[in-house]
């Protein structure tokens, strides 16, 4: 059961720019997390909770979370190359590259790293959801005969039903010769096999 | 050997490229524990809504925040916050918000309590650092907007509680100006900042709280100085003490005027004290001075009169003011009596009445409380009850209510520094299994409810019946030692000097020690705890003796303060004996060689390079002088880049006399260039890693012999530029380059340079490949490499011919001192995200496959199989290579969700992966830990041998029984048949 990877269509939003010129000694960088509705619906993730989700600048620099519509920000950023990752238990996420210029202020350069595709704005949706779980399959009949178990009971009523019908088809000249052998060397029983209750 | 083939042909036969490590969702708590904590609390706002659940907000020194249920002590929510935001104040605004302020009061935000959601976030700048204050006036209105109060960075700053948004700020660009207290003095619309100038100079600016508007700045002078804290005694009065420690000032400003008073310690109590510190309080009319053996509660009474009101010498704390009234203050005060604490709450205003005075037993493991926290609530007969929450010197957080502990916190766990594991005692006659199993019926009834579940015919409550027998099945938490190795006690240091036992079977504290030589004491200022070793691991001799660890720690920070040693007995967590060293610890080495009672012998290095032996017997030194000319290691220098290598010379030639003290030899040293390389990271295989073979059998029949030795270094160095944060260098002046040196001889085996590369740098080393994670500023990711490294002086071993005429060197001595002729191979592979912590599995005898267990950015633990960092992956792999496990080459490592061991979890803020081999060959266990906790069993390979889990007797037992009453059946068939026959 390996998740379906589903590559979403990028939702063209009108809002957000993605870096803005702050005040001070840095850049404002501004996105949104979006995870769609419908996915991972039928996960442990509760959908459109996102209170617990992180996002993480440059491997830990800045962690910050999500405001209630999917928001967030990071404040006092000098100008360069950041990348950005979402912690979100139940999705995938890729990280993000982010250019800030210093050169021309308010341009937006970001690009996903794992399928290298550019964002015109920063808009971060989940690749595709994880699922941490295997599926257990339901019961079918077969998966109790291919047990080591289920082949023993199969065999045995091949040796109990199949072979009299075998027998049955033999030449009758043959099944005596065979039954002769068979008297010479009795029966075996249950019973001989016990010590000291042999017949014979 | 049958075994061995036997083993391998079951390797191969479940080498499939799935992942191994997968569960599915019932199984979760079967096998794993997970424990989740917020660290040592710093503050706590009690949410006093009327309706719904009691909670109680807290800051911790994890920075942590969390939301508590004041009945139980679960967690409604937490959020851990970066590394470097750490918090400096929080509130509850409107009833309904969490304020938090932090990262040295530049980042503001708010959120929502019932859930944990963050509602909004502002960030504040200013002039200059200063320390930051965060106020929630009830009553101060903007447009029926509650309006924060912060000022941080010279600044203060007005905020609306809905949006964030700054309504209005006021500069404090003074240079000198150090803000001590800011004040809103309820009901009015003023705000005052008072402070310090010019270390003599005091100061108050009265502030409009409509428009940030100055309306008065008066200063006055001390020609004696400030020195510490003040404390805020009216809301016009603050009380500080002079530079000297020894006057008392009482300035008040009342109506922006300032005067004051001089009161020397001496006049209020009889004996002298020496200097003293006030200790921070908010209790109107009241303060606190404290000395090193007493502390005292002064009054002030009308102008700037004192009086002393109580004197005590027994460790004391006291909380912050809570208002139960209109006009009346009330506060706790905690007092310690030996085995007791002794809680009273008292009015502000007067002393002598106790509104409350209980007892409580407390354990004295938690040592003295540190912080004490006020609540009240209104009783059925409409009287005041009050309950306390007091944070312990072990970190842990006791809700106290009604002389009784209602509940506690063991959040000492979140702070882990050290981690080590001990077995579990042998199982003694008498505790007899069937105890266990109770009778077979049970047991029949279990396995049939297993077969149910299997089979899935079972009724929802026959699964929950299923699910809680398999929870609680009393096997896994016995303490005892069990035939799989799976029970062990997990022994961890935490800072706050606490040493716990926990049961790797469901992870309950078996016993936990507040260790005395990490106590404070004359001697020892501020210890600290650094690592734990195993001491005592009886196995052969000695079975009686209890296993011990050792716990070396230090007297403060710098690295030549004195160290302390301290024993512990693992089964009962008594610690047997402490030593305080007269000399610095810089380096443990435990060397390999035991005593006839299994102590280990240990090699400790003081910052002078001298060696001191433990344990200091005349065997322990007869044993050591044996090996004296074998022992080797090697130190580093990352401030220098120097890596030395050091051997033994002679004993000590210092004056005294100490035959366990050694003088040491620099043997080799690699020196870095400091222009060009800085040390990021070293790794060494583990001490007690067992490998299987040295022999790996190749495809077409090929062998290649893998250099192991344990004395392989790794070290990766970068560009100094580029040991910054990503992004922060260009690719072409940043760099990493590996190095494997061998630490006998210092002779550097490979080095390889990889251009465009950054830190940071995580590697593992295990066998004889080593495999670091860093970032590739050119590609824009993180990539993970892995060099593998081959002894190519037995490559010509594989001729029969030579084997069969003696003239193989399989027998020839290794000596490091020869160059060894060695091959690398290395590959480099993409990794999505960023990591914490690595890791790999290690198991029993080595034979089982390798995991690498990635702590990931987002706090999860990822399984990757070994064979995905193999440099002999190609695009395209032969027939041969194929059926020995090869896979093709991919540019990225695979990110399967079912192999995260951590599954739907996360370890949040996670530190350490720790490894520890079960005795049955195919488990791992591993320990992950951070703010949280959590543990599991690892199969890398699938439980090759041992029934899983969810193996079902029951089906077993019901085949048997068919089997057997098919063969009566018959045979009376055919008896019948014969008899049938006869009668013919």
């Amino acid at each position: 059961m390996a998740p379906i990877a589903r590559l979403l269509l990028l939702a063209l939003l009108p809002t957000a720019l993605t870096i803005s010129s702050g005040s001070g000694d840095g850049y404002t960088i501004n996105g949104r997390v979006k995870i769609p509705q419908g996915l991972g619906t039928k996960g442990f993730a509760l959908p459109g909770k996102t209170s617990n989700v992180k996002v993480i600048l440059n491997g830990g620099q800045i962690v910050t979370y999500l405001r209630p519509d999917g928001y967030f920000s990071f404040q006092n950023i000098p100008a360069g190359t950041h990348l950005i990752e979402v912690a979100a238990i139940g999705y995938f996420f890729s990280p993000v590259r982010v250019d800030v210029s210093a050169r021309n202020p308010g341009k937006v350069q970001a690009a996903l790293t794992e399928n290298r595709r550019g964002l015109s704005e920063l808009v971060l949706e989940p690749l595709r959801d994880e699922q941490y779980y295997e599926i257990r399959e339901p019961f079918s009949i077969m998966s109790v005969v291919k047990s080591p178990m289920g082949l023993m009971v199969g065999f045995m009523l091949v040796v109990v039903f199949l072979m009299p019908k075998l027998v049955e088809n033999m030449d009758p000249e043959e099944m005596r010769r065979a039954q002769e052998e068979m008297r010479n060397q009795g029966v075996p029983s249950l019973a001989s096999l016990l010590p000291g209750g042999g017949r014979n | 050997m049958a075994i061995r083939s036997f083993f391998l042909f079951i390797l191969f036969f479940s080498s499939s490229l799935s992942p191994v490590f997968s569960l599915y969702e019932d199984q979760v708590g079967l096998m794993d524990w997970h424990q989740q904590y917020i660290g040592k609390v710093k503050q706590a706002v009690f949410s006093s809504q009327r309706a719904g659940r009691k909670r109680v907000v807290v800051s911790t020194e994890e920075n942590v925040i969390a939301s508590l249920d004041l009945r139980h002590g679960e967690i409604f929510w937490r959020h851990l916050l970066g590394a470097d935001d750490v918090i400096d104040g929080i509130d509850i605004g409107l009833g309904k918000y969490v304020i938090t302020l932090s990262s040295g009061g530049s980042i503001l935000r708010s959120w929502n309590l019932p859930d944990g959601q963050m509602v909004w976030e502002s960030s504040l700048q200013g002039p200059k650092h200063s320390k930051s204050f965060l106020l929630v006036p009830t009553n101060l209105k903007f447009d029926k907007d509650n309006v924060l109060v912060v000022f941080s960075n010279g600044r203060l700053h007005a905020i609306s509680c809905i949006d964030g948004e700054v309504l209005w700020k006021k500069d404090f660009e003074a240079e000198s100006f150090e803000v001590q207290q800011v004040i809103q003095p309820p009901g009015s619309d003023l705000i005052y900042v008072v402070g310090f100038a010019a270390s003599y100079q005091f100061e108050m600016y009265q502030i409009n709280a409509k428009n940030g508007e100055l309306l008065k700045h008066e200063s006055a002078s001390f020609s004696s100085g400030f020195s510490g804290e003040v404390s805020l005694v009216s809301t016009e009065t603050v009380v500080a003490l002079d530079s000297t420690g020894s006057i008392l000032l009482t300035i008040s400003f009342q109506d922006g005027k300032i005067s004051s008073q001089q009161t020397p310690i001496s006049n209020l109590v009889e004996e002298s004290l020496g200097p003293a510190v006030i200790i921070p309080s908010s209790v109107s009319g009241i303060f606190a001075i404290k000395t090193d053996a007493v502390t005292v509660f002064i009054r002030v009474i009308g102008e700037g009169k004192l009086e002393v009101v109580e004197k005590t010498t027994h460790e004391i704390a006291v909380s912050d003011a809570l208002s139960i009234s209109e006009d009346q203050e009330a506060f706790a005060l905690i007092q310690h009596a030996s085995s007791e604490i002794h809680l009273t709450v008292k009015l502000a205003h007067d002393w002598d009445g106790n509104l409350l005075k209980e007892s409580v037993k407390m354990d004295r493991q938690r040592g003295l409380v540190h912080k004490v926290f006020i609540n009240n609530y209104i009783r059925t007969d409409r009287s005041y009850g009050f309950r306390v929450l007091i944070v312990m010197e072990d970190h842990s957080l006791l809700l106290l209510q009604q002389g009784e502990i209602v509940w506690s916190r063991e959040d000492g766990l979140a702070s882990i520094i050290d981690v080590t594991t001990s077995e579990l005692p042998v199982e003694r006659n008498g505790v007899s299994v069937a105890k266990v199993e109770h009778n077979l019926f049970e047991w029949l009834k279990g396995h049939m409810l297993k077969l149910k579940g299997t089979l899935m015919l079972a009724s929802p409550e026959d699964m929950a019946a299923i699910q809680s027998m398999r929870l609680k099945s009393s096997e896994k938490s016995k303490m005892t030692r069990d035939h799989n190795g799976f029970r062990k006690l997990l022994i961890v240091l935490t800072r706050a000097g606490k040493l716990f036992a926990l049961h790797t079977g469901d992870g309950r504290i078996v016993w936990s020690h507040l260790l005395r030589s990490l106590h404070k004491s004359e001697a020892c200022q501020s210890p600290i705890g650094l690592n734990l070793y195993q001491w005592q691991v009886p196995h052969h001799h000695a079975m009686d003796e209890n296993p011990s660890v050792l716990v070396v720690s230090r007297c403060g920070p710098s690295s030549d303060a004195p160290g302390v040693l301290s024993f512990v007995d693992t089964y009962t967590g008594k610690e047997l004996s402490s030593l305080s060293l007269d000399h610095a610890v810089v380096q443990v080495i435990p060397l390999p060689y035991t005593d006839s009672t299994e102590q280990r012998l240990h090699l400790l290095i003081n910052a002078d390079k001298h060696a001191h032996l433990y344990p200091k017997t005349s065997e322990a030194l007869s044993i050591f002088k044996r090996e004296f000319l074998n022992i080797y290691w090697y130190s580093v220098e990352d401030q220098n880049g120097i890596i030395k290598g050091h051997a033994l010379k002679c004993k000590c030639t210092g004056e005294v006399a100490d035959e366990f003290c050694f003088d040491t030899r620099d043997l080799w040293s690699v020196v870095f260039p400091s222009e060009s390389e800085k040390i990021v990271a070293t790794v060494t295989r583990k001490l007690n890693e067992v490998v299987h073979t040295q022999a790996k059998v190749v495809a077409d029949q090929d062998v290649m012999y893998k250099y192991i030795s344990r004395n392989l270094l790794f070290v990766a160095t970068v560009a100094p530029k580029g040991s910054g944060e990503i992004g922060s260098v260009t690719p072409e002046e940043s760099w990493l380059v590996a190095y494997l040196i061998d630490t006998v001889t210092g002779r550097i085996l490979h080095r390889v340079t990889h251009h465009g590369l950054q830190g940071p740098v995580h590697a593992v080393f295990s066998e004889n490949w080593v495999v670091y994670h860093y970032f590739n500023l050119r590609a824009h990711r993180y990539e993970m490499s892995v060099i593998e490294i081959y002894d190519q002086s037995r490559a010509d071993n594989k001729d029969v011919w030579k084997l069969v005429l003696g003239k193989h060197n399989l027998t020839s001595p290794i000596s490091l001192f020869s160059r060894p002729e060695v091959i690398t191979k290395s590959q480099s592979y993409f990794f999505t995200h960023s990591l914490k912590a690595i890791a790999v599995t290690s198991t029993a005898k080595g034979i089982t496959s390798k995991q690498l267990l990635l702590g990931t950015i987002g706090d999860q633990v990822l399984a990757l199989d070994k064979r995905f960092l193999d440099p002999r992956r190609t695009v395209n792999p032969t027939q041969a290579e194929k059926e020995e496990g090869i896979i093709p080459l991919t540019d990225s490592l695979p990110i399967i969700p079912q192999s995260y061991v951590t599954h739907a979890l996360r370890v949040e803020g996670l530190r350490g992966i720790i490894t520890v081999p079960a005795k049955l060959e195919s488990t791992t266990l591993v320990f992950a830990h951070g703010v949280d906790l959590f543990f599991t069993q690892l199969a890398p390979s699938r439980t090759y041998d041992s029934l899983t889990e969810d193996f079902s007797y029951a089906l077993l037992l019901i085949t048997i029984v068919a089997l057997v009453a098919a063969i009566f059946v018959t045979w009376r068939l055919s008896e019948r048949k014969e008899l049938q026959e006869k009668w013919r």
